[in-house]
């Protein structure tokens, strides 16, 4: 690897000198009774060759200051110059807000002649449009942003004056399309400004280059960005809370631990208490309530909670008023609320990466080691606690795997490239070739997507007359009519929610059965929505609220009596799969015996247990037990690859066993194994041969079979939402119907079954198809799998269910069962009918 | 013509004043004594009426709205092929047909006779196309028109889209579906690009009530009478 090492213990290091630093800029660090840190210094020096660089540190290390001393620096050296120097840009808004704050420091202290402006989607239009005119120093904003400003005509001169471009939060950027967005404005930013060099900043991964690609054009000319990496710092103190009630099998509530948390908390002046999806938040809160005997000032935050209750709750963490805050990834990123002295995280962590930025959030100050207390769910969850913890401790991070730029994301930025300046395909072509993601992207695809922008792409020629971009005589292609590029900008992005239903809190006006509507206290999904009846109960917003109806499009729900148990279960599992690296990790661990004394003993015994009765799984083969249970026969296996993964291969291996006439009822799986259960022997016919599980498991189910299962899948139909939506094929917003608040739009579930029939092989079926193979279906994974297992199948046929085995069959009646069965779910209802009918 | 169709067991029979109609899990319905085969909200070219507002929206919906209409004739042999209303997004979409569409269309005309009841999408007569054009259609007792709502005593119509959304374990299922009552019939729209309306909107409160109705949901080869119990709103 490339770079240098940075030790922060360490002093200055000697090719970093002081002198780097001016005069003004070492009395300020001086006084506040700080030391310029090597890192710092050693960006400094980058700059001063004018070098890009990558710098990878762990949280409180004072990175976002050294990718900025650089700009600092040199504009205070430069009075009465013109034009945007430095470009900033980061995944939230709120945090391009917060380091406008801080930066205000030093500008005020120093009294530097520097303006910095922040530009986000909340900027009022005539401070944009003074932004245009005069160009403050440094600008702080979003990707969204930054192609919006791009898709200009104007951008050239906006632009062309930048001398640094900093990325900020690199390693959460590069696994999105967010990134891919990104990535390619930055090739245009190349081109508008061929002079800038960049600078990346990104908390510890395992593997930088790939991050380092990302900063630079990827071209024959220009040099890799200088990777700076700070090692050590301070080691988090960690532990994994051992509960004194045994934990569950299975399960995310933690209901268990919930004494030791409250414990926790109490010993600390401020505790976030990480959970993995908003219900085991509500879940949490609810249960610490419930044995809150101090009443202690503990809050709740998740993203679907209403923003202004979420400000409250930040204004109140950063007061020192709250002594915990139950919490989603919604506080996982780059923003300081406050003193927070003791991380918990409840469930498994997932990725060992999440986990340190988790972490990050306590001690924000790099020589103080942060605390945080782990929290398992259930057996399964220890060994992925003890895992992570491990991994912690050596340092080891997941790295994410470089992306393969999205079609339907080239797609958007054709059209804005289109609404800046007419272009010359091959040199936009070119172009974007130079962003990492897009660097093997081939002419032919090339064309397709740009075929799309212009037509649709469709085989039927008719649509000519409707084009949103045509190519002039002089070749170059252009916005066909100014509504168009209206229409791409009210569209720009790359993340779509889930539609959501406010939810709102009704009262019953006395005497009479009319409800009032209160206050709005946030939003659901609309698909939790519509699985609610009038009369159910659920949690939210920290309390048990009761469904009473849907009015106008929003959730009317009452309050319920104190005690009211919460009729609906409503934890998914966890929201993000596990993590290749953690479940290779994990598989070692359980292999392993000697690996055994790190755990708790109720793991510990658990293991030894399903060791006597059956066979532990294998590190590098597949274990598949078969046993009867009641009526029923099942088939479990352990390929520990994340729900998501498991639901595909649980999806396509029961329609083979429906094929072999082996008559399957239905499967469940969590993020460790999946289990199959039948009406056939299957340890029968095992031993039979006429199931022969080297090629039950063969990698072929990925092909044909694949493609038939695609056919009505609903996790395709949303994949394909989001490309349409992405695309521009359907967009979200139209220019007119912020006036009549009326959209117009084709459910993209009908396109996709048309285009399918009709044109299977269009750009944007291969888009989704390439997106789901990463995405909802987790496919490329699942591949890995299948081929690391291929003729490795260790099969133990067993006459009772085995401990491990025991934990996802407990998922059985919490999960829904045999994925989509929308024609069983037709079947019953009619069935319903027929007992009605006879009743 | 021969061959008229035979009717199942497992056939679904919706009877209006002494007559009966077959409701076919594509959302057609066939009355085998005039063997009428009836549809209702086609939308032709919805899909480019879109595009010329700027959405590119694949050109398919048409023909594969006829494809469809094509395997129904072959099975059904109708003498009479039915378009309730809405058979035309909009009055300029004659005009956007494509070629070969056209010539689906003359095919079908070749089989049956074809009759285009207006509705209120499509109000004018098409021009330029084989058929008739009404503005109602009565057989038997029955009076069909694209609005419900209308007088006489029984009735068939379309222009709601009716869907239906169905609970079951934990999720909810949204199909289109037939909704009738011993009065009244409304179709599920037909068109490949017609999205449905939930039945418990509004605009189905004064044509049913909802203790008597009967909810037919399109599976996929067949429908499914659905108890009323499971049915959600939107």
């Amino acid at each position: 690897m490339t770079g240098r090492y940075c030790d922060p213990t360490s002093p200055v290091m000697s090719d970093a000198p002081l002198d780097l630093l001016p005069p003004a800029f070492r009395d300020w660090f001086a006084a506040r009774g700080w030391q310029p840190r090597p890192h710092q210094l050693a960006l400094l020096e980058a700059a001063s060759r004018h070098a890009s660089a990558l710098l990878v540190a762990p949280t409180g290390a004072g990175k976002t200051l050294a990718g900025f001393l650089p700009s600092l620096t040199r504009l205070a050296r430069k009075r009465n110059r013109k034009g945007l120097h430095t470009l900033y840009l980061s995944p939230l808004k709120a945090l391009a807000v917060d380091i406008a704050r801080n930066l205000e420091a030093p500008i005020r202290d120093m009294n530097l002649p520097i303006r910095i402006e922040t530009r986000t989607g909340d900027t009022p239009a005539h401070k944009k449009a003074r932004q245009k005119v005069s160009p403050p120093d440094i600008l702080l904003t979003t990707p969204e942003q930054l192609s919006l400003l791009l898709s200009h005509r104007d951008a050239s001169d906006f632009f062309g004056s930048l001398d640094t471009i900093i990325l900020d939060e690199l390693h959460a950027l590069v696994t999105s399309k967010r990134g891919d967005l990104l990535s390619l404005a930055l090739a245009r930013l190349w081109q508008l400004a061929p002079q800038a060099r960049m600078v990346g900043l990104s908390a510890t991964v395992r593997e930088p280059d790939i991050l380092a690609r990302f900063l630079v054009p990827q071209d024959s000319v220009t040099p890799p960005a200088d990777i700076v990496t700070l090692v050590g710092g301070a080691r988090p103190r960690i532990a994994l809370l051992e509960t004194a009630r045994a934990l569950p099998l299975a399960g995310h509530t933690a209901l268990a631990a919930m004494g030791e948390i409250y414990h926790a908390i109490q010993g600390h002046r401020l505790s976030l208490v990480f959970v993995n999806t908003r219900m085991q938040a509500e879940f949490v809160f609810q249960e610490l309530w419930r044995i809150n005997e101090d009443s202690l000032p503990i809050a709740l935050h998740h993203g679907s909670l209403d923003a202004t209750q979420r400000r409250k709750v930040e204004t109140a963490m950063s007061g020192g008023q709250l002594r915990a805050v139950v919490c989603t990834s919604t506080l996982d990123l780059g923003i300081d609320w406050g003193d927070v002295d003791c991380v918990i995280n409840v469930g498994a962590p997932k990725g060992a990466s999440r986990l340190m930025q988790r972490i990050g959030r306590a001690n924000h100050r790099l020589d103080e080691p942060s605390k945080a207390l782990l929290v398992p769910a259930n057996r399964f969850e220890i060994l992925e606690c003890r895992a992570a913890l491990d991994a912690v401790e050596e340092a080891a991070q997941d790295t994410p795997d470089p992306r393969i730029g999205a079609l339907d994301v080239l797609a958007q930025h054709i059209l804005g490239m289109a609404c800046a300046d007419p272009f010359d395909a091959t040199m936009l072509f070119e172009e974007v070739r130079r962003a990492a993601p897009y660097a093997e992207l081939t002419r032919p695809r090339f064309d397709a997507v740009l075929d799309f922008v212009a037509t649709g792409g469709y085989a039927l020629k008719n649509y000519d007359r409707f084009a949103r971009i045509r190519q002039g005589t002089d070749g170059r292609w252009r916005v066909a009519n100014p509504r168009t590029a209206q229409q791409y900008r009210m569209n720009i992005g790359t993340i779509i929610e889930a539609t959501m239903m406010k939810v709102r809190l009704g009262r019953m006006v006395k005497g009479t059965d009319t409800l009032r509507g209160g206050r709005i206290l946030g939003e659901v999904e609309d698909y939790f929505a519509e699985t609610l009846a009038p009369g159910d109960t659920f949690i939210f917003a920290g309390e048990v609220l009761r469904f009473e109806g849907i009015a106008t499009n929003e959730v009317i729900a009452t309050r319920t009596k104190p005690g009211t148990d919460p009729k609906i279960p409503s934890w998914a599992g966890g929201k993000f799969p596990l993590s290749t690296f953690l479940a290779a990790r994990v598989r070692a661990m359980i292999a392993d015996p000697k690996e055994w004394k790190k755990l708790p003993q109720q793991a510990s015994d658990w293991l030894a247990t399903q060791k006597r009765k059956s066979l532990l799984p294998p590190q590098d083969r597949l274990l598949v037990e078969t046993y009867p249970r009641g009526n029923r026969y099942y088939l479990v296996a352990y390929p520990f690859e994340g729900r998501l993964a498991h639901q595909t291969l649980g999806m396509l291996l029961t329609r083979r066993l429906e094929r072999l006439r082996l008559k399957p009822l239905g499967f469940v799986c969590n993020d460790y194994a999946l289990a199959i259960w039948g009406m056939s022997d299957m340890s029968a016919a095992i031993e039979s041969g006429r199931l022969d599980l080297n090629a039950f498991f063969a990698r072929d189910m990925l092909g044909d079979e694949l493609e038939e299962w695609l056919d009505e899948s609903a996790l395709m139909k949303r994949t394909f939402r989001n490309v349409a939506i992405i695309s521009g094929l359907t967009p979200r917003r139209f220019p007119g119907d912020e006036k009549t608040g009326r959209q117009m739009t084709i459910s993209t579930d009908l396109i996709y079954d048309v285009l399918r029939r009709h044109q299977p092989d269009h750009i944007l079926l291969q888009a989704a198809r390439e997106d789901a193979a990463t995405g909802l279906l987790d496919l490329k994974r699942l591949s890995d799998m299948l081929a690391r297992v291929e003729g490795k199948i260790v099969h133990k046929g067993l006459s009772h269910v085995s401990p491990l085995a025991v934990s996802v069959m407990l998922e059985i009646g919490r999960e829904a069962v045999y994925g989509e069965a929308a024609e069983t779910i037709l079947e019953e209802a009619e069935a319903a009918l027929m007992d009605e009918a006879l009743a | 013509m021969t061959g008229a169709y035979q009717a199942n067991a497992t056939d679904t029979i919706i009877a209006l004043g002494g007559v009966d109609f077959l409701a076919d899990a594509s959302g057609a319905l066939f009355e085998p004594d005039t063997r009428s085969l009836i549809v209702a909200d086609c939308h032709f070219e919805k899909g480019s009426a879109f595009t010329r507002r700027g959405h590119v929206i694949p050109p398919f919906d048409t023909q594969d709205t006829l494809i469809r209409l094509e395997a129904l004739v072959q099975r059904f042999r109708p003498k009479m092929l039915v378009s309730l209303g809405d058979g035309f997004h909009d009055r300029q979409a004659r005009a956007r047909l494509s070629d070969d569409d056209v010539g689906r269309l003359s095919n079908l005309a070749r089989k049956a006779e074809l009759i285009w009841v207006a509705g209120n999408h499509d109000p004018e007569p098409i021009e330029n196309l084989p058929g008739h054009s009404v503005t109602e259609l009565v057989i038997g007792a029955v009076t069909l028109r694209h609005e419900p709502g209308g007088a006489g005593d029984f009735e068939i119509a379309g222009h709601l889209h009716p869907a239906a959304k169905i609970a079951g374990r934990g999720r909810a299922v949204r199909r289109r579906c037939f909704v009738s009552d011993s009065r009244r019939c409304i179709l599920p729209a037909f068109g490949a690009y017609t999205g449905g309306l939930n039945i418990y909107d509004d605009a189905f409160a004064p044509l049913f009530a909802r203790d008597s109705w009967r909810i037919y949901a399109l599976g996929r080869e067949r429908l499914y009478a659905i108890a009323p119990t499971l049915l959600l709103a939107d």
